[in-house]
């Protein structure tokens, strides 16, 4: 077993230092290690998109990313989504539009959601489908969610004029 | 282009019908809510699993000795860890299950019967050291050949599974061969009428032989269970279950120790549409737990997930239908194997009641068959059963329409299940929708817009589940601000507790808001049957409302004695106590009187003798189908489903679309793919193809509302019956679009290339 | 009087009848009266003190929920089904 590494990163906009194995995904690490558990497991190799997580201003599935990989990096999680006590115009319009049912999935859709209105601000219906299609969800069929997406981007276009 | 159709906000209810937002829903979009792979304890240990290689052999010895020396390592565990069950039959709540099987399902013990059948288990200090000492644990097999295939297994010579399997024969099935092990573990028969007389009185006879593979629930988070086996003997589970009681009493039978030693905590759960109800994790990690004295925590792999729980089965069927020239339907005849995996267990006994039970069918013969083969145990997957028999039925149908010149949907209404009609396997039906669901795509905008373009098609398709009633229990408490806190014992796969909440709100006159739900554990809440079978809103339902009711007498005897009445001057009615001379006070002035009056007021209901009539829903799809790819693409999908009331329609439109794109997935691409060796080798997500939102097009739904008299609000259950059209209307799309006629499931790119080339020109 | 559709594979015990009218005003009690008339039946149908595991009995059109103390009115149909579940 190799020695651990301490890997300084920023998660939140906070800065964290670790103590981590090299094996060690990124998405262990947020889960076991600094008990951030709102970043879900699905498949363990990148096909579901519940561990998706915002690295340096891209999506990224964490569980393909090695901890010691991250650093330095600038991480989102789901737990940097709410602004303070409110939540933002994404999770209210998942909450409104009953855009989950079990839930698991939803920490994973709504970072990815984040980056593509971050990307795109007035997404076609064709572009959001396309852009969210790494996040698999079970339960919904996807039309809340894409319907939720086309509200959180109204939303927020009218917040910003 | 959507063309949602609300059900009308009906005058009667304040609060049923609306739309909240639901009570967990904060926990759910932060991250904040804990699932069962988030349990943390102190002390607690990561358990990993040794799985057979192989799909059949019989275990010649296993050596943990290394394992166990690896530092880091606390517990091992064998078969040899559990108790011996001997020939027990269990009755558990939604079926009965035979204890041998399901203690070696869990941990193998002579043979393994699939790949991925677990065989061992490892406690370690991480998951890391536990990995690593399942790769040290040493076994020695007796490799036997493997049967994959449904009809294979029946033969004389096939290579049987386990020795203690003989055929169980059931409705008219003629008694088995008790002499010699066999693979067919269950044989049905059901008769209605004279099938020859039938026959001979039709003018258009089709049979056909379909076939379907094996598909997983696909649920996106993986099975995990936590187990504390304390030193005062109580055993702590907690669990992703759809049924934290059943989840008890299988943990308890397989440990063989008292139910009332085992406390099942449940989880949020991530998804379970049937998979999650039988338990492949506690008894494990209780015996890891108990040797190690410390929490122990195990979690699936997403591989192990596919190879080694519960998958529907894959199936051959042999259907043949009779219609007269004006489209009645006369006769009917089936044959179904259904693949039961390693042990015995599968949906055919559902399969063989409702393949025809969408018809109202004078003359029909059901013959059914569970059989053994080297794949897992399968189980239940939302309406077990209904999907492959609605695949075969409602294609034959729409070929019979088009020999005989008749609209799909006018020869449906013709021949629809409604109140009075006996079903091939013998009980009439109550009051159900089979024909509005039928009218109400036959209204549709979709239906009445005419599809234009090359190889684009529509289809239709009907389908059935019956819906159970079971037993649930709830509690309620007062608060002393006029809310209430409910506790219910059914897990919350896809937002129940809300419209749980919704309907003791409506019960009491208040707001959904001021309700506070609580799934509680074992030790919290009466007993509560599976989350499953399309029963929660209805029974959980009902005894909130009985709870409510209770709630409603004690207000009553309150009021009466601050009015210094008799409580039969007092009535309780729109969310207030009423007595003589016109007193009146609200719930939440009686709420805050209640440490005045005699403390606290809970109401406490329970449901156990309503039932559910069965549910029906009709869909139309439109596709276009590429000629040079064999790729299908969604165009338009609409359902129409009978949800009796919805109580909360943006849940009961989310079932209906997630059904149908689970169907979706099922008719196109999904599909369990061996080889010879009996190696399932799509085992991921990317391999085993699941539909993503760029797959599918909105899902429309129409909400049909014919109320079941047996729910105090007229609740159906809605949760099954999406699942089951999709297949055979996206089958009948395709006939449509390009004139081939699928008969096999998943009706995936090369095999639809491959039935477009077979065609002439 | 509750009526009995006795499964095909149980005809043996009934000489061929297929629907047998019996009394009882719960299904243990029409169990019992069966078995009167027709002996070893109650065998085939129950298992210790309830219905026999992977049975389920359908009462007047809705599933039993009480076991043998389910009430069978005047009219009742009864039928002996495979325990089925949903999922």
């Amino acid at each position: 077993m190799s020695r651990k590494r301490i890997v300084t990163l920023t998660i939140n906009g906070d800065q964290v230092e670790l103590l981590c194995e090299p094996r060690q995904t990124l998405l262990e690490v947020l889960r076991d290690t600094l008990e951030m558990t709102g970043t879900k497991e699905g498949c363990s190799n990148g096909n579901c998109g519940a561990c998706t997580v915002v690295m340096d201003g891209r999506p990224v599935v964490s569980c393909l990313v090695l901890a010691v990989e991250a650093e330095g990096a600038e991480i989102r999680t789901i737990e940097g989504v709410a602004r303070g006590s409110h939540l933002d115009e994404v999770q209210s319009a998942f909450l409104e539009g009953a855009a989950l049912q079990c839930g698991i999935c939803t920490p994973g859709f709504i970072l990815q959601t984040e980056c593509l209105l971050a990307e795109n601000p007035s997404p076609t219906e064709d572009e959001i489908r396309f852009y969210l299609a790494g996040n698999l969800c079970r339960c919904t069929g996807y039309d809340k969610i894409v319907r939720a997406v086309q509200v959180a981007a109204e939303k927020r276009q009218l917040a910003k004029s | 282009m959507a063309t949602v159709n609300n059900p009308k906000q009906n005058p009667k209810y304040k609060v049923i019908g609306t739309r909240p937002v639901r009570h967990d829903g904060a926990d759910k979009v932060t991250g904040r809510a804990k699932y069962g792979a988030d349990i943390k304890l102190t002390g607690m240990l990561y358990g990993a699993m040794l799985r057979s290689p192989h799909a059949h052999a019989r275990i010649v010895s296993i050596d943990t000795s290394k394992a166990e020396a690896l530092p880091g390592v606390r517990a091992v565990a064998t078969s040899a860890d559990l108790p011996e069950q001997g020939d027990r039959v269990v009755e558990l709540g939604e079926g009965s299950a035979n204890m041998r099987h399901l203690s070696a399902n869990i941990l193998a013990r002579e043979k393994v019967l699939y790949k991925g059948h677990a065989i061992a288990a490892v406690a370690a200090d991480n998951i890391h050291i536990a990995e690593e000492a399942v790769k040290l644990i040493a076994v020695q097999y007796e490799l036997l050949p493997p049967v994959l295939d449904v009809r294979k297994a029946m033969e004389d010579d096939a290579p049987i599974l386990n020795d203690d399997i003989r055929t169980e024969s059931v409705g008219s099935a003629p008694p088995g061969n008790d002499s010699k092990p066999t693979n067919i573990a269950k044989h049905f028969v059901f008769e209605k009428g004279d099938l020859a007389a039938g026959f001979a009185a039709a003018d258009v006879i089709v049979e056909r032989e379909f076939d379907t593979s094996m598909v997983h629930q696909g649920y996106i988070e993986p099975h995990n269970a936590t187990v504390l086996w304390n030193t005062d003997g109580k055993i702590t589970v907690w669990l992703s279950t759809q049924g934290s009681f059943s989840a008890r009493q299988q943990t308890a039978e397989l440990l063989k120790v008292p139910i009332s030693s085992v406390k099942v905590i449940p989880t949020e759960i991530g998804g379970g549409f049937g998979g999650k109800i039988s338990v492949y994790l506690p008894p494990v990690a209780a015996v890891l737990s108990k040797k190690s004295g410390r929490p122990v925590k195990l979690i699936m792999s997403r591989t192990s997930v596919f190879e080694a729980t519960g998958p529907t089965p894959g199936s051959h069927m042999r259907v043949k239908l009779g219609a007269t020239k004006d489209g009645k339907l006369v006769a009917g005849e089936a044959w179904i194997a259904f693949e039961a995996g390693a042990y015995t267990g599968s949906p055919i006994g559902a399969a063989c009641m409702c393949i025809f039970a969408c018809y109202d069918l004078p003359n029909g013969r059901v013959e059914g068959f569970d059989v053994c083969v080297n794949k897992p145990r399968t189980n239940a997957y939302r309406a077990p059963g209904s999907t492959h028999v609605a695949f075969a039925t409602e294609t034959l149908v729409d070929e019979i329409c088009r020999q005989i010149g008749m609209d799909p949907a006018d020869f449906r209404l013709k021949n629809a299940a409604k109140e009075g009609v006996r079903r091939v396997d013998g009980p009439v039906y109550a009051r159900v929708g089979m024909v509005e669901t039928i009218e109400a795509i036959k209204n549709s905008e979709h239906y009445k817009t005419p599809l234009e373009g090359k190889y684009r098609g529509r289809g239709i398709a009907t389908g059935f589940w019956f819906n159970c009633g079971l037993k649930s229990a709830a509690s309620a408490t007062v608060n002393p601000d006029g809310t209430v806190s409910l506790m219910e014992g059914s897990t919350d796969i896809g937002g129940s507790r809300t419209g749980i909440a919704m309907q003791l709100a409506e019960a009491l006159g208040i707001r959904a808001e001021e309700v506070t739900p609580t799934v509680g554990d074992t030790d919290s809440v009466g007993y509560c049957d599976v989350t499953g079978g399309s029963r929660v809103t209805f029974a959980t339902g009902i005894a909130a409302i009985e709870a409510a009711k209770d709630i409603q007498r004690q207000l009553v005897d309150r009021a009466a004695m601050l009015w210094e009445v008799e409580p039969s001057q007092v009535s309780y009615h729109a969310g207030a106590v009423h007595g003589p001379e016109g007193k009146t006070l609200s719930f939440k002035e009686m709420a805050d009187k209640l440490h005045a009056t005699g403390g606290a007021v809970i109401g406490r209901g329970t449901s156990s003798a309503a039932n559910q009539a069965g549910a029906f829903g009709t869909h139309c799809v439109d596709v276009e189908v590429d000629p040079e790819l064999g790729k299908v693409q969604i165009l338009r999908y609409t359902a129409a489903q009978d949800a009796g009331t919805a109580i909360h329609p943006s849940y009961v439109e989310g079932q209906i679309q997630g059904g149908v794109v689970q169907g979706i997935g099922w008719a196109l691409n999904e599909e369990y793919w061996y080889d010879e060796r009996g190696d399932m080798r799509n085992s991921t997500y990317l391999d085993y193809r699941m539909p993503t939102c760029y797959d599918v097009p909105m899902i429309d739904t129409i909400i049909v509302e014919v109320p079941d008299p047996q729910h105090p609000y007229g609740v159906r259950g809605v949760g099954e019956v999406p699942i089951c059209p999709p297949p055979a209307a996206i089958a009948n799309a395709i006939y449509d679009a390009i004139g081939v006629r699928m008969h096999q499931l998943p009706m995936s790119p090369p095999r639809l290339l491959s039935e477009i080339l077979k065609k002439p020109q | 009087m509750p009526c009995v559709y006795i499964p095909r594979s149980m005809i043996e015990f009934t000489d061929g009848v297929e629907v047998v009218e019996v009394a009882g005003s719960n299904l243990g009690q029409v169990i019992d009266n069966l078995e009167q008339r027709f002996p070893g039946i109650k065998a085939r149908l129950c298992q210790n003190d309830g219905i026999r595991p992977g049975l389920m009995v359908s009462v007047a059109g809705s599933i039993a929920t009480l076991g043998l103390l389910q009430r069978t009115g005047a009219d009742a149909e009864i039928h002996f089904l495979p325990a089925i579940g949903g999922g």
